[in-house]
């Protein structure tokens, strides 16, 4: 019964979708009050009934109710609770509808926070972001419906993959799907102000808080999947370029571009073209994320979804979106009026590089995911492309790109000094070339010039983002009225973030020390001054797993500092193995260890990693969410509409 | 015209998308499974494993030197390895040529339990405790099945299970080719 409750609310949901659509963008065009004034009740009923479907699911799993197919092919009696629920979003259709019930709560707060918007814009902006729910819904009851009954009903379910039953798991993808779908009120808002042929710096006022947010979920999900695969898949990497990784950096890498660029077109009214570009680019490459995952088009170890008739309804969804609105794009963008000019040392210039290097970023990571495709495409052979691709163009164009990042905030709009920016940056240039000179006293070998690079670009990113509140502190301490907005903050910690995450990076990849051991009971390796000594073997059993535990004692210089116990574990219920592998954290150094296999007479393959500063990376990660909130959550953007100084005239040359 | 030019740049994103749509439908109907075996006309992986029947006898690649074999990769927790189970007994009835398995990630008692409920078709079984056996032998997942000649060269592979179809139409005719050259 609740299941097909679950399948009717998702069929409302398409109809009131559907709606909302209609009324939001034919009203606006229509200038038609009283359609405009059906978009929020819809919007509103809309998500209510798409939550109402996704609770049902939830429900289905936590009964275990087998005559759900979906249910049956991914849970299990046994499976603990809090698994259960996150079994829902283990596998195609249910990571669907949570796409978009995630999609439900924005429209929601659009909804809700958008009171203050001209009600033509508002009812645009609802009314695309129904238009892609509808899509979605039409998707899922078309060829993914989770709510199909197994008849008769399985008596024992399958598991959800072992790998995925993990707390990060658990939150990983609800965080990523909520920046992913996030880009599409940044799209909304985009398409909204096109149709409209209003796009100015209000437009960017009001779009600006929605794609930061967006921005930081992403972020967090990114940081939370990285970390995830550093501990779970036993292999001590913290990034592979696997392709579904690189689907989600993606959006993230134009997403930073939009977050800067909106930047402009607020602040001067500039670059309204090339926003409007990268906010429809940043949710075209989300779909396309969505698309590479579920279609099996690049096969990777993400893809558990591979069915040709999936692939090519979300490839001609794409095609609708975003050709629809790059169609619009090249209509309207020409006769957008263009914005204050600028001189060739300003920030707009910086920012205008900033973006350049973000997109030529995005556009290698493309490059390198769709590589094989393109060759097989062209029956030109089938390859792959690894990671020695990805850092061969990926880290040329950072370095430049870091060094700016230290510059930027220190530039005047429209005409800078470059007297006044070296001098203020005086003092970052000392603390680069400082964290650089002792770097190179303390790191020896091959890595040292990599570790060095890395001190440099942190320390002069973090001593750069120092400056501004440093001032301003003292400013007031001095009793001077200084006052430091929380854009500003956020920028400054989310560029602490980025240095944080080089330096991690720089560190972790040159000094880490990796062996692989063959060890009896009793034995010792020393790795990097730490002493392994495995005590052996021996038997654990877990909820719906066996496991086999090694148990090492770790000390370091005679002195004992941690026990480790690494498992390899046996889920029986689908045959499957994983390597939970022991890891002893400290902020400046991991110790990282994985069971390998059984040898012969008792021996075990046992691999050995010390990982210096590895935290920095997540720690960096975080801290870029950070900033992200505190400039999200900044006054101005709180302001209502009557404060707002709106400028007349619609501008339109 | 002018008025045209002016359009020019704007419509490129459009292009880039369409010939993106393009190559995105094009991907859609290679079969991805369909993966060439870099294996193919090499030598069989090394590898060296207990027998699934006799923990204390070892096989190795040797086994296939001198005759026309297939490596049959399967587990008994693997579904189509169930279904493909009857194929392989009634080929390996006919005699035709050496089958061997490879049976990776399994339990042993589970494995012994199937071939002693459903047959064994097989002329003897490696067993593969931990997959790396599999890992180097390219194994997407089971079942998986190489064809390897004389030489011990690997000639074909099969992802997926096998039909009577397919070993009536392609493997035996492939058996009868292998068979026919020179050792």
């Amino acid at each position: 019964m609740i299941p097909e409750l679950g399948h009717l609310a998702l069929i409302l949901a398409l109809c009131l979708a559907a709606a909302q659509a209609w009324f939001g963008i034919a009203g606006a065009q229509r200038h038609d009050g009283v359609w405009l004034s059906a978009v929020r009740p819809a919007a509103t009923l809309q998500t209510l009934f798409v939550l109402g479907a996704f609770a049902a699911l939830v429900y289905s799993f936590l009964v275990s109710d087998f005559s759900v197919r979906y249910v049956a092919e991914n849970s299990n009696v046994s499976l603990p609770w809090p698994y259960k629920i996150t079994a829902v979003w283990g596998a195609h259709e249910g990571s669907l509808l949570l796409w978009v019930s995630v999609l439900a709560l924005w429209t929601l707060a659009v909804t809700y926070f958008s009171r203050h918007l001209p009600q033509e814009f508002a009812g645009r902006v609802l009314g695309v972001m129904g238009l892609i729910t509808f899509g979605f819904c039409l998707f899922m009851l078309t060829t993914s419906d989770p709510f199909t009954r197994l008849l008769p009903a399985a008596e024992q379910g399958r598991d959800l993959n072992p790998i995925l039953q993990d707390p990060a798991m658990a939150i990983h993808p609800p965080m990523l799907y909520t920046g992913y779908v996030g880009f599409s009120v940044a799209f909304a808002f985009a398409v909204a102000a096109l149709l409209g042929g209003r796009m100015d710096a209000v437009w960017a006022r009001w779009s600006r808080p929605w794609t930061l947010t967006a921005w930081l979920f992403l972020t967090f999900g990114i940081t939370l999947g990285s970390w995830w695969s550093y501990y779970e898949l036993g292999w001590g990497g913290w990034w592979f370029w696997d392709p579904v990784e690189n689907a989600s950096f993606m959006p993230w890498l134009v997403g930073t571009a939009l977050v800067h660029s909106l930047a402009v077109t607020e602040k001067r009214g500039a670059f309204k073209n090339w926003t409007a570009l990268l906010a429809i680019a940043a949710f075209s490459l989300s779909l396309l994320g969505t698309f590479l995952v579920r279609s099996g088009v690049l096969i990777s170890v993400h893809s558990f979804a591979s069915d040709p008739k999936r692939g090519i309804f979300i490839l001609a969804m794409i095609g609708v979106f975003v050709g629809a609105a790059l169609t619009l794009y090249a209509w309207r963008a020409p006769t957008l009026a263009r914005g204050g000019g600028f001189q060739p040392f300003s920030r707009e210039t910086l920012l205008l590089l900033n973006n350049i290097f973000l997109v030529v970023a995005a556009a290698s990571v493309l490059l390198g995911t769709l590589y094989p495709l393109l060759m097989d495409a062209f029956g030109l052979g089938q390859l792959s492309v690894g990671p020695p691709y990805f850092n061969a163009v990926f880290i040329p164009v950072m370095l430049p790109f870091l060094i700016l990042v230290g510059i930027g905030p220190y530039v005047r709009w429209k005409q800078g000094d470059a007297r006044d920016t070296a001098r203020t940056l005086r003092i970052a240039g000392i603390a680069a070339l400082a964290a650089a000179v002792v770097s190179l006293v303390f790191a020896h070998g091959e890595g040292a010039v990599i570790v060095a690079a890395g001190a440099l670009l942190a320390a002069w990113i973090a001593g750069s983002a120092f400056i501004e509140p440093i001032t301003r502190l003292r400013q007031r301490l001095q009793g001077r009225h200084a006052s430091l907005s929380r854009a500003t903050l956020g920028m400054s910690v989310a560029h602490l973030g980025a240095a944080t995450l080089v330096l991690g990076i720089c560190v972790t990849s040159t000094l880490g020390v990796e062996q692989d051991v063959v060890m009896k009971a009793g034995q010792s390796v020393s790795v990097a001054g730490y002493d392994f000594t495995f005590q052996g073997v021996h038997a654990e059993q877990g909820p719906n797993y066996e496991a086999r535990q090694g148990v090492f004692e770790v000390s370091w210089g005679g002195r004992p500092i941690a026990v480790m116990r690494p498992e390899k574990r046996e889920f029986p219920s689908i045959g499957n193995e994983t390597t939970e592998a022991a890891i002893d954290p400290g902020l400046f150094r991991d110790l990282y260890l994985a069971l390998g296999n059984p040898l012969d007479q008792g021996a075990w393959s046992v691999r050995v990693q010390y990982k210096p500063m590895v935290r920095f990376i997540w720690l960096g990660g975080l801290l870029m969410m950070l900033g992200g909130l505190l400039a999200a959550s900044d006054r101005r953007y709180r302001r209502s509409a009557v404060t707002e100084a709106v400028p007349a005239a619609v501008e339109r040359a | 015209m002018n008025k045209f030019r002016q359009y020019v740049p704007f419509i490129i994103p459009a292009l880039v998308l369409l010939t993106l749509i393009g190559l995105f439908a094009r991907g859609l109907f290679l079969d991805p499974t369909k993966v060439a075996s870099p294996l193919l006309g090499k030598g069989a992986p090394k590898f060296s494993l207990p027998q699934l029947q006799d923990a204390g006898t070892k096989l190795d690649q040797d086994v296939f030197q001198g005759k026309v074999s297939v490596l049959n990769v399967w587990g008994a927790w693997c579904g189509s390895c169930h279904d493909e189970h009857p194929v392989l007994v009634a080929l390996s009835k006919r005699k035709l040529l050496a089958i061997y398995g490879l049976d990776y990630h399994d339990v042993r008692n589970d494995a012994l339990a199937m071939l002693q409920k459903d047959g064994n078709p097989y002329d003897a079984v490696a067993f593969d405790a931990s997959g790396d056996v599999a890992i180097d032998w390219g194994v997407y997942g089971a079942p998986e099945t190489f064809v390897i000649d004389k030489r011990g060269i690997v000639r074909e592979k099969y992802i997926g299970p096998l039909t009577q179809d397919i070993v009536d139409t392609q493997l035996v005719p492939l058996v009868q080719r292998l068979q026919a050259e020179p050792q």
